[in-house]
């Protein structure tokens, strides 16, 4: 199962590679920068799926109690903050030559920033916790906090920065996106998902194999 | 009354006793919220007008900044001579010792804003008595969320070893919506301007206290009995 996985990861990230840099066509305005989509999109979308896991996962640890969901959790919450850090990264590299700019406090740029402390802080808290029980429900609780808090912080982000000034028309976007441009895009969603399903299941089994490891070591005289 | 509210109120009337009695807590904020004020004043320098554009948000960052030392020392209070065990053996719902708890923070941090609110217009020398009725229902609606998430985390990191740095790392990125609110419906009260442009953002900070409230009341339990 992992062995496949990886093997579409792998199959579907060097397809996705090839549509995006060689067969999409290169943007009329843009130019060549705007290839940086290919990876910026998949990598949000993969971030709100593990943000969701996430969410799913510490529902489910709280009601059932077991452990294997707890580990769901971790693997995804690890996974969250690589997805968004990465959609930040992507984004500040576009936003140079497009924006001029590193950075710039629009509201979807500061949400996502906010996304990525707050899983940060899910992923320092989980480090803190020496007891694995109690890391794992603490963990659980701040994950459904956290997705609680994602649509609020959406809207109100939204909100601050269209109430507090003319639209500032910073994101040019495309009436409609090229027929071959979206086929691209959408391979390397598929691509970025499928590699988040791989990591993660690893990420499981080895969460997995070290809680054995250490009931085995407690266990033996 | 029901039980569940009687718990409530006996664990809020619990809280009040103790600061009335050993008067630490709320003398202690009341202190550091006048030493922001002057802190504040140094910062941004003489100049009123400037202070006067700021005040919204100075206001807020005052609040957060105490409510975070005031949200750490009610479960501080409660690791003392183990108080905690006792609350989690109590034959009691756990969502009336959050919902008492909730309260008694709100209250130590609302009288700390009322200490504030007042010390900035008399040193400030600013006219902001007309707005203050309003203020203070910003107030309170921005405490209460700001306190509903903060009570449940203030739970979960009395027990560890870095509480003082983690519950603001994981409280302050949660509470940007309230900031957000908060500071805009205050920035609305004092400009004396009517309800209508206030409306949304009342209906964010509301929703945001309902959320929190309902989400806190349905994982204490968890967090108290972890």
């Amino acid at each position: 199962m992992h062995r496949f996985l990886g093997g579409l990861a792998v199959v579907l990230l060097a397809l996705g590679l090839w549509t995006g840099l060689g067969w999409a066509p290169r943007d009329a305005v843009q130019g060549n920068v705007q290839r940086i989509m290919y990876v910026h999109v998949p990598a949000i979308l993969t971030g709100y799926v593990a943000i969701g896991l996430v969410l799913v996962a510490s529902v489910a640890y709280l009601w059932t109690r077991r452990s294997a969901w707890d580990r769901v959790a971790a693997a995804s919450g690890e996974l969250a903050v690589c997805f968004v850090g990465l959609t930040l990264a992507t984004g500040s590299i576009w936003g140079k030559p497009t924006w001029g700019t590193w950075w710039t406090w629009d509201a979807r740029l500061t949400s996502t920033a906010l996304l990525f402390v707050i899983y940060l802080g899910y992923l320092l808290l989980r480090s803190v916790v020496e007891d694995p029980d109690r890391a794992a429900t603490y963990a659980a609780v701040l994950g459904i906090i956290g997705a609680l808090d994602v649509p609020i912080i959406h809207f109100s982000v939204e909100w601050w920065r269209t109430l507090h000034q003319p639209a500032t028309v910073l994101k040019p976007q495309a009436p409609s996106m090229d027929p071959v441009m979206l086929r691209a895009l959408l391979v390397n969603v598929a691509a970025f998902l499928a590699a988040f399903a791989y990591l993660a299941a690893r990420r499981y089994r080895l969460l997995a194999l070290r809680a054995e490891a250490l009931a085995r070591l407690v266990g033996s005289p | 009354m029901s039980s569940f509210l009687r718990t409530a109120v006996a664990v809020f009337w619990k809280d009040l006793a103790v600061e009335r009695r050993a008067k630490e807590g709320a003398n202690a904020l009341a202190f550091f919220a006048i030493l922001l004020l002057f802190l504040f004043y140094f910062a941004l320098g003489p100049d009123s007008d400037r202070i006067r554009a700021a005040l919204p948000g100075l206001f807020w960052l005052a609040f957060i900044l105490a409510g975070v030392l005031g949200l750490g020392r009610a479960f501080a209070l409660e690791r003392e001579n183990d108080c905690l065990d006792g609350l989690i053996l109590a034959p009691a719902d756990k969502g009336a010792i959050y919902l008492g708890k909730l309260a008694g923070t709100t209250a130590l941090m609302l009288a700390m804003e009322v200490v504030f609110i007042t010390a900035t217009g008399i040193f400030y020398n600013l006219d902001i008595w007309t707005a203050v009725p309003r203020l203070l229902l910003v107030a309170f609606a921005g405490t209460v969320g700001f306190a509903a998430v903060g009570t449940l985390f203030a739970a979960m990191t009395a027990q560890l070893r870095a509480r003082e740095v983690l519950l603001p790392v994981l409280l302050l990125p949660l509470a940007v919506p309230v900031l957000l609110a908060a500071v805009k419906l205050t920035d609305l009260a004092l400009a004396g301007e009517g309800w209508g442009p206030a409306w949304p953002w009342w209906q964010l900070l509301l929703g945001f206290d309902v959320v929190f409230l309902v989400a806190g009341l349905l994982t204490f339990e968890f967090v108290l009995e972890a």
